[in-house]
């Protein structure tokens, strides 16, 4: 037990501020009424779905967990199926033995929902294109609200991403419970 | 050259990385060979087919089967009828070889004489009788088949008390999709069967009528963990192709990035192992030292997973002398922390009571069902190319194969522990002995040419085979995932575990869904 507690003080607090939301990426404005934003901005709860991706961006989504960027101290957290979840964070070209189900978690979404597409496949289709088994890019299957490029793209792009997802329409007030703003969480160490 | 006393005449190939060798065979000889080949306890590399009725009537279609001999590389092909092609089903020597006929039946609608007759790429997603692998079949858009909701023949546990839990394609976690159907007793596993195909993109079809260079990027992509490893086998294969030979230094570049993308999964998997048996602090802990060594990797090479840094003729990355102090002050720090983690795991009850006898394949069930890589070599098979037939670097660095006998979840959470120290050794002497010297060479696509490529990646052996057209672009190619042979011996590890222990087990093995969805 004594090692396991000298390595976590050790290693202490490493987490780093996180990015402010990149407007750019959003593929549509801001569907969602600040008042609901508030509410997400505090608690927002993603589900992730690999629509038929190499796996290069799970490895990129998995290390926002880790302690430098931390996004759960963000109020961000994944959940185990769309019914629990405000977004969804898809990544792959969708193939078309998936097509059904991305359609089918979309609709087990409750409104009001988002949906993040991740990675230059996710925006476009990438390198596989469109093809008896490709479907192309997430929104030629779901409706996108944010689009993130990048093979993959990083940790850093990926809550750039998530951000502007959940940032108020251009032009309107700034929320001061909004994520990108709040600054306050990081200090709380979480033992 | 004969091999195992098999009357089949085979011809060395010019300029293969690993000694290869092909012949052309007929039904009673490739059953002959695979039963000489199982005897001889080697193995079946890889299964796929190609479409020849356009340049070569006497082929119509074609059978390619690779196997692992003890002197390289033996492929050999077998013709098959254009009318109602169908070749002998290898399964009985090599249970790995079922799925991969299903797929190739899918794909050019070649057919095994026997066993498992299930489709296994295609879904109910498009026709039976849409081969996109035949070269007369036309390209369709996504929209020209409506995709349905497939009704797939499981097989079925009956028994009082056996209930099924089905359990995707989508997971409860950031994980590939795939689907699992367990037939549980209350919490016991009776049985467990695996339906993928979910990622299928269409990759063989892709790479059709791609440059070198550019098939050099697909590669990379068939799954994004292996990146490495995929794109040096395809540049082995391409630079076959062209007659060229990488750069020196080129070469002992690679082997650094190859063993960076090695540590990088086995740091990953050994957090996520301890998170599965609820011990965060080891997913903390390795994902911190895992973010540490990626991060290095970007501000050395541009790319924090690797991609694209190997290329045909070499490599687009090259070493000055900060990096490589940089390199070797990491090696020591990860050798420290990792050994510290490791003290951590070894003493921790709760974790080794969960890790123990967990999801164990027994060496003898390990040899039956050709399990390689990694989870073989936990399982006692001695299965690493890096050891059994050495490319260049490594035929110098003489690499220490890991090898444990247990094949629990404990003997694979070891051997990935001795593989990074073991790799943190291997990098440490790459970045001292590299030569000087240029990092590419011009590579030029040669037409008609075929060549392997056959690199050990950090899952296992990574197998492709590519072919270029008259035009010298790519004709077809076949890239080969470990996780093929692997994934089988998974429906076996979990017989008699508990239900709630399929993740763990599942983890310890880490295996592909991209990679052999293609």
């Amino acid at each position: 037990m004594f090692p396991l507690l000298r390595q976590i003080l050790r290693t202490g607090l490493i987490s780093e501020p996180a990015p402010a939301a990149d407007e750019a990426l959003r593929a549509t404005t801001q569907r969602l009424a600040d008042a609901v934003l508030r509410q997400l901005g505090r608690a927002l709860v993603i589900r992730h779905i690999d629509a038929g991706s190499c796996n290069g961006c799970e490895l990129e989504i998995h290390a926002l967990h880790n302690a430098y960027y931390n996004l759960e101290a963000l109020g961000i957290k994944f959940a185990a199926s769309p019914r629990h979840a405000d977004l969804l964070l898809v990544t792959g070209p969708v193939a078309k033995n998936m097509e059904v189900a991305v359609k089918r978690a979309y609709a087990a979404t409750p409104e009001p929902k988002l949906v993040v597409a991740v990675g230059d496949c996710g925006c476009t289709g990438g390198i596989f294109g469109e093809s008896y088994a490709s479907c192309g890019r997430v929104g030629n299957v779901i409706p996108v609200d944010v689009s993130i490029p990048g093979c993959p793209p990083t940790p850093l792009q990926l809550m750039q991403g998530i951000l502007a997802a959940i940032s108020p329409r251009a032009g309107a007030s700034k929320s001061p419970s909004l994520l990108a703003s709040d600054w306050s969480c990081r200090c709380i160490p979480k033992l | 050259m004969q091999f195992l006393d098999q009357p089949i005449e085979f011809t060395l190939q010019r300029d293969h990385a690993t000694p290869t060798w092909a012949a052309r065979v007929d039904a009673p000889g490739l059953l002959a060979f695979c039963a000489a080949v199982h005897a001889a306890e080697r193995r079946l590399v890889a299964l796929w087919g190609s479409d020849e009725r356009d340049r070569d009537a006497d082929l119509g279609y074609a059978l390619h089967v690779a196997f692992d001999l003890a002197e390289g590389l033996a492929c050999l092909t077998l013709p098959l009828a254009t009318e109602n092609p169908e070749f002998p089903d290898l399964s009985l020597p090599f249970p790995a070889a079922e799925r991969m006929q299903r797929a190739l039946r899918d794909l050019l609608g070649v057919r095994p004489d026997a066993g498992d007759q299930r489709p296994w790429l295609r879904h109910a997603n498009w026709p039976a009788d849409y081969y996109p692998l035949r070269r007369d079949t036309p390209d369709v858009t996504p929209a020209h088949f409506a995709a349905t909701n497939e009704e797939y023949a499981f097989v079925r546990v009956e028994g009082d008390g056996v209930h099924e839990i089905a359990v995707g394609p989508i997971h409860a976690g950031i994980i590939e999709p795939g689907h699992f159907r367990f037939s549980a007793m209350g919490e016991g596993v009776l049985r467990l069967e695996q339906r993928f195909g979910w990622v299928h993109k269409g990759i063989g079809r892709r790479f059709v009528g791609m440059g070198l260079a550019e098939g050099a990027r697909l590669a990379g992509r068939v799954s994004g963990d292996s990146t490495v490893a995929y794109a040096w086998a395809y540049s082995q294969a391409a630079e076959t192709i062209s007659g060229t030979q990488p750069p020196p230094r080129a070469l002992w570049l690679r082997a650094l990035l190859l063993e960076r993308e090695r540590v990088a999964n086995h740091l990953g998997d050994l957090g996520y192992l301890g998170n599965d048996v609820a011990l965060a602090f080891g997913l903390t802990q390795f994902m911190r030292l895992r973010e540490d060594w990626i991060r290095l990797n970007a501000r050395l090479f541009g790319h924090r997973l690797l991609m694209d840094r190997i290329v045909p003729g070499g490599v687009a990355v090259d070493l000055d002398a900060t990096g490589v102090q940089a390199i070797i002050d990491q090696c020591h720090t990860f050798r420290h922390e990792v050994r510290k983690l490791k003290a951590i795991y070894d003493e921790h009850a709760g974790l080794q009571d969960r890790f123990l006898t967990t999801g164990r394949v027994t060496p003898k069930l390990a040899r039956r069902l050709g399990v390689i890589g990694l989870a073989g070599r936990a399982s006692g098979q001695r299965w690493d190319l890096r050891c059994n037939h050495p490319c260049a670097p490594y035929d110098q660095l003489t690499p220490q194969m890991a090898i444990e006998r247990n094949g629990d979840v404990a003997a694979r959470a070891l051997v990935r522990f001795a593989e990074i120290a073991e790799s943190l050794l291997l990098i440490q002497r790459i970045v001292s002995e590299m030569p000087d010297g240029s990092v590419r060479s011009e590579i030029r696509s040669a037409a008609n040419q075929r060549a392997c490529g056959w690199i050990e990646g950090w899952r296992g052996d990574v197998f492709v085979a590519l072919e270029t057209g008259v035009d010298g672009k790519v004709r077809g190619c076949h890239c080969h995932d470990p996780s093929w042979q692997n994934w089988p011996a998974l429906e076996h590890a979990v017989i008699d575990n508990i239900v709630p222990d399929f993740p763990l087990i599942n983890k310890s093995f880490n295996l592909s869904y991209s990679g052999p969805d293609l």
